[in-house]
């Protein structure tokens, strides 16, 4: 078995059996951090098949940004999470036959998968770019596909958006500065001048 | 033996089926559904990222960072609406969540 196919199947084992931990674990802060093994060992599997770019990306979105969100709101949220595992039994045999039986139509699928004839023979190695993926992928986003850049990041922009109004919130009571009524202010309503009589005082 | 494309595609299904299984799984927690819909969609940008290598054609993983994209502007919405509802209702219960059935 050679160096890559070893780490492959490292790699994959890992990555099915945290799966497994996410869907299956019964603290949802456990199913958080499985997610992030998962996440992990497949920025592994993109760089073992020359994707270092998005494997690089994959960390840093999933793991630095999507999974803390995922932590913090599962830390955040006083939810009596045993209560919410009531019926995982009860629909364990009937997901695990339709689980198999995906499965198997997904594996026959793939297993009748082939290049079609125009298409060059599947290439089994690695491909090698020579100034690296990174370079690559750049010229192919920035021109070719620009418009899927720009798409993608009015996603993220609408989405930001979004969760700030969903969650902003105006408490009453709460002192804030009014900035036309600072401005309006002139020296008759700021001040009062007083005469104090000697000897008697105010 | 050699890693071809077929072993990726093969992880890939896997993946996409522990994902399906675990939003039937955890039919009454929303934050595990979430998750699982993040592992379907690792596994569509494995499938991208390993058609992209294999043909050696770099749209696949153009295509895969839009999906990246998506999923996090998903998580980050998904997750915004889950801690509203959870301000009104002191629940994120799947069956309760109906106030739009007539």
């Amino acid at each position: 078995m050679s160096f890559a196919a070893a780490f492959f199947y490292l790699f994959a084992c890992i990555l099915v059996g945290s799966a497994f931990m996410v869907i299956s674990s019964r603290n949802p802060v456990y199913s958080v951090l499985f997610l992030i093994l998962a996440f992990v060992n497949a920025a592994g599997l993109f760089i073992l098949i020359g994707a270092e770019f998005l494997a690089l990306i994959l960390v840093v979105v999933y793991v630095g940004a999507v999974a803390v969100l995922f932590l913090f709101v599962v830390m955040m949220l006083d939810v009596d999470f045993v209560e919410l595992r009531q019926g995982f039994l009860q629909y364990l045999p009937v997901g695990v036959v339709v689980g198999l039986i995906f499965l198997a139509e997904l594996v026959l699928v793939v297993g009748a998968w082939a290049s079609g004839p125009g298409v060059s023979v599947a290439r089994n190695a690695v491909m090698t770019y020579p100034r690296g993926n990174t370079h690559a992928l750049g010229q192919v986003l920035y021109t070719d596909y620009i418009y899927f850049f720009q798409i993608a990041g009015f996603v993220l922009l609408v989405a930001m958006i979004g969760a700030i109004v969903l969650t902003l919130r105006h408490k009453p009571n709460v002192k804030r500065q009014n900035i036309s009524a600072q401005v309006a202010r002139t020296p008759e309503t700021a001040m009062e001048v007083v005469k104090v009589r000697p000897g008697q005082g105010l | 033996m050699e890693i071809g494309l077929s072993h990726y595609l093969t992880l890939a299904a896997i993946l996409f089926t522990l994902g399906t299984l675990g939003i039937f799984l955890n039919r009454k927690n929303v934050i595990v559904i979430l998750m699982s819909v993040e592992l379907i969609l690792l596994a569509v940008n494995i499938n991208l990222v390993a058609f992209s290598a294999f043909q050696g054609n770099l749209v696949g993983q153009v295509f895969a960072l839009l999906v990246l994209t998506v999923a996090a502007a998903e998580a980050a919405i998904g997750l915004a609406i889950l801690v509203v509802f959870f301000r009104n209702r002191g629940s994120i219960a799947v069956e309760d969540i109906n106030a739009m059935k007539g």
